[in-house]
């Protein structure tokens, strides 16, 4: 027994070796900025002098700031419509993969080419497919008789217009659909066909709880990763080959943030910032799991 | 033996970790006072070469001193660059920014004052337009040490301006109502599709020279008050919210605006999508390139009594606190800001110019008398009317031009006022609301600002 117990501890330690790299990377340049963020959220600090003690000012701040409220706003309808409209495009097109049998990783790459395309590219590419007089998108509606929005310029079209931007990269909610889908066992189709279940019924009762852990994970990332947006919009809407319309419906949330960082110095406020959006995002997360204890259904659970 | 597998990668951590940590080490060794002989490495962010006027006068600093190795790290000064820099006690010896973001960093004291390189060389800020020399001075000591003099001024397209019965020699931007006027005249569009802009006022982007031309101004003298939602710059913005609503709303005119090629031969004046607009004076150099045949004429900006008046920007060279070799940054200011210096890079320039078939219109910097020896010594008529013309719009432009205030809180005021003028010209807002809220925006940044 004490001959087995030396052994665990000996390869506890091995194990802790072979970690070490990760866990002095994430101790170095996770767990230290992350702890130096919470520390500087409670200083004024423009990056340049030394912090200086101020308490909870930054804090109270965020509660008078009417901009915290108006980009978390902003971030809010994005992440409502994005993550939805992303999941049931990428839930389609797996689908279609799936029937596309052994053609189906050929456009599996294709779909994914997107996902790998830089964010400042993607937004410069939709600054200039967007523009409501000689953009792509709305000379392709005209051909339907469409007179399409100002989607760059137009206040109430700039936030759908983003929304759009985002669907451009759904290819890693795609991969992981389609390898859920992949994993159906046949024989739970077979069965149903056999008890009569139509198409429909097929895709409700048998490919959507089957794949619902898939469907979480996607719906857990792809939230965090909404409330996360920033570079495409930066690019479009407030760096160099910006355009002016979209500096208030474009006021994202991590925007913000970095305004506040590098373009006022002040290192301090924009922690705050950052702690306030973790808080939200973990409330979300945590509200997602309790959710997710009716929908999603977990093979091997009794 | 088996917990020994854990020394290696953790060793390799180590290694790793301090070598990094060495790497900046010995560049400590050299550390230069100002009136030191110069020499050694020299680092410089945000300057960059893309032409004669920057390689000529980089290269005349090279060959006066040898014994300097300069490290020119190109492309634009970056914010968050420079920060990373400079908390991590490793700034570069020299920067390059914009004149309007140099007195929030002196505030801060992220730049050490030029007096004493001042002395060294017997620079002197008094040789520089006074507009420009007030940009760079912060509580009274100057932090930086101007390049070019950007001004404003209005271009025009004849045949639009004919096409619409508007007689040019009638035309300037005193009489705002007569400007809506023609504004709506000139602008033609087919549905919601614009085809021509009649009058692009430029707001946000030009709004301080909108405000001073009523007789206003955003900032007050000493940089720590803002005047964002004064009568003069509401009644601005409500121009500039006349003019784009005709010509039918934020929505299309700016769309419209993204779409233009302004560097290209198909620009809004050669495509006729533009009737008149305020432009920085480098664009005439510009339209001289890539469309010298287009019907321009360039007129003076005017206040609301027809007389010229111009916004100048511009760049500067500054010295970052904990610059190691203050020295050759000191003299590499100085050479590159001398007459002799500028007369040269405008020769090449234009001598480039003329050997390629391209008109010089001329190199305006923030030196008085660089200007002058430029002006006496290298431009020449270009022959093409217009362009002559032009030139000289630009040189009447340049003794009536104001600079904003340095202000130490400069980034956000402009922001409130960038934010106000886009929700009121997208109809978020009447401009009068706007400003009123940018206005309490940038007085809480400038409260915040003066608190350091």
């Amino acid at each position: 027994m004490s001959r087995r117990s030396a052994l665990r501890r000996a390869e506890a330690r091995a194990a802790l070796g072979f970690l070490s790299p990760w866990l002095v990377g994430f101790a170095v340049f996770t767990a230290g900025p992350l702890l130096a963020s919470l520390w500087l959220s409670f200083t004024s600090y423009d990056a340049i002098g030394e912090p200086r003690w101020v308490g909870a000012d930054n804090y109270r701040e965020l509660a008078r700031d009417p901009l915290v409220l108006k980009s978390l706003g902003n971030t809010l309808f994005y992440t409502v419509l994005h993550v939805p409209l992303t999941m049931a495009l990428a839930l389609g097109l797996a689908s279609l993969l799936v029937a596309a049998g052994r053609w189906g990783p050929l456009f599996r790459t294709v779909f994914y080419v997107p996902a790998v395309t830089p964010p400042v590219a993607v937004g410069v590419l939709f600054l200039l497919l967007l523009n409501g007089q000689s953009g792509l998108v709305n000379r392709a509606l005209r051909l339907f008789g469409v007179d399409g929005p100002q989607w760059t310029s137009d206040p109430a079209w700039i936030k759908p217009g983003i929304v759009l931007m985002g669907l451009w990269s759904f290819g890693t909610t795609l991969v992981i659909y389609y390898a859920a889908l992949r994993n159906v066992p046949e024989q739970l189709y077979e069965a149903a066909r056999l008890d009569g279940a139509n198409a429909w019924q097929r895709f409700r009762h048998v490919t959507l709880p089957m794949i619902s852990g898939a469907l979480f994970f996607t719906l857990v990332v792809n939230t965090i990763a909404s409330f996360q947006v920033f570079a495409e919009v930066y690019t479009m809407y407030f760096g160099t080959a910006r355009t002016s319309a979209g500096a208030e419906e474009g006021l994202f949330y991590v925007v913000y943030l970095f305004r506040q960082a590098f373009e006022f110095l002040d290192m301090g406020y924009a922690s705050a910032l950052a702690w306030l959006l973790f808080l939200v995002i973990l409330l979300v997360t945590l509200a997602q799991v309790r959710l997710s204890r009716r929908f999603v259904h977990y093979e091997g659970r009794r | 033996m088996r917990p020994r597998a854990a020394l290696p990668p953790l060793l390799v951590v180590v290694l790793v970790l301090t070598g990094c940590g060495g790497l900046g080490a010995h560049r400590a060794e050299v550390r230069t006072g100002f009136a030191d002989e110069p020499a050694g490495p020299l680092s410089t962010m945000g300057y960059s070469l893309p032409d004669e006027v920057a390689r000529v006068r980089v290269d005349r600093f090279r060959q006066r001193y040898p014994a300097v190795d300069l490290r020119l790290n190109e492309g634009a000064f970056d914010e968050q660059q420079f920060l990373s820099a400079l908390a991590g006690g490793n700034p570069p010896d020299l920067v390059y920014l914009d004149r309007a973001d140099l007195p929030s960093y002196a505030a801060r004291g992220a730049l050490l004052p030029l007096d004493e390189c001042f002395a060294v060389t017997g620079l002197d800020l008094a040789e520089f337009r006074p507009a420009a020399a007030a940009q760079v001075r912060y509580r009274g000591r100057p932090f930086g040490v101007p390049e070019f003099f950007v001004v404003r001024l209005v271009m025009v397209n004849r045949a639009v301006l004919a096409e619409a019965g508007i007689d040019l020699a009638g035309f300037d931007t005193a009489d705002w109502g007569r400007l809506a006027g023609w504004a709506r005249a000139m602008t033609r569009a087919d549905g919601s599709r614009l085809l021509r802009l009649g009058v692009d006022p430029k707001i946000p982007d030009f709004f301080p020279l909108w405000v001073r031309a009523a007789g206003g101004e955003l900032l007050a003298a000493d940089g720590r008050t803002a005047r964002l939602d004064s009568p003069e710059a509401v009644e601005a913005l409500e121009l500039a919210r006349r003019i784009v609503d005709q010509a039918g709303g934020q929505g299309v005119v700016q769309a419209f605006r993204d779409g233009w090629d302004l560097f290209g031969a198909r620009n809004p004046f050669a495509a006729g999508q533009l009737g008149a607009s305020p432009m920085e004076d480098w664009y005439l150099n510009v339209l001289a390139q890539n469309s010298p045949t287009a019907p321009v004429a360039v007129l003076p900006f005017v206040d609301r009594d027809h007389r010229p008046l111009s916004w100048a920007t511009g760049l500067a060279w500054a010295i970052p606190q904990g610059a190691r070799n203050r020295a050759a940054a000191c003299r590499m200011v100085r050479e590159m800001t001398t007459p002799d210096a500028w007369v040269a890079a405008a020769t090449a320039k234009r001598d480039a110019r003329l050997a390629r078939n391209l008109p010089y219109t001329g190199t305006y910097t923030a030196h008085v008398v660089a200007d002058e020896r430029v002006r006496a010594e290298v431009l020449r008529p270009t022959g093409i009317g217009w362009l002559d013309e032009g030139i000289a719009v630009i040189e009447r432009a340049q003794g009536v031009a104001f600079a904003l205030p340095a202000s130490p809180a400069g980034a956000e005021v402009k922001r409130a006022w960038e934010d106000a003028a886009t929700r009121a010209l997208g109809g978020r807002a009447s401009p009068a609301d706007a400003l009123r809220e940018a206005q309490q925006r940038a007085t809480a940044a400038l409260a915040r600002a003066g608190a350091r």
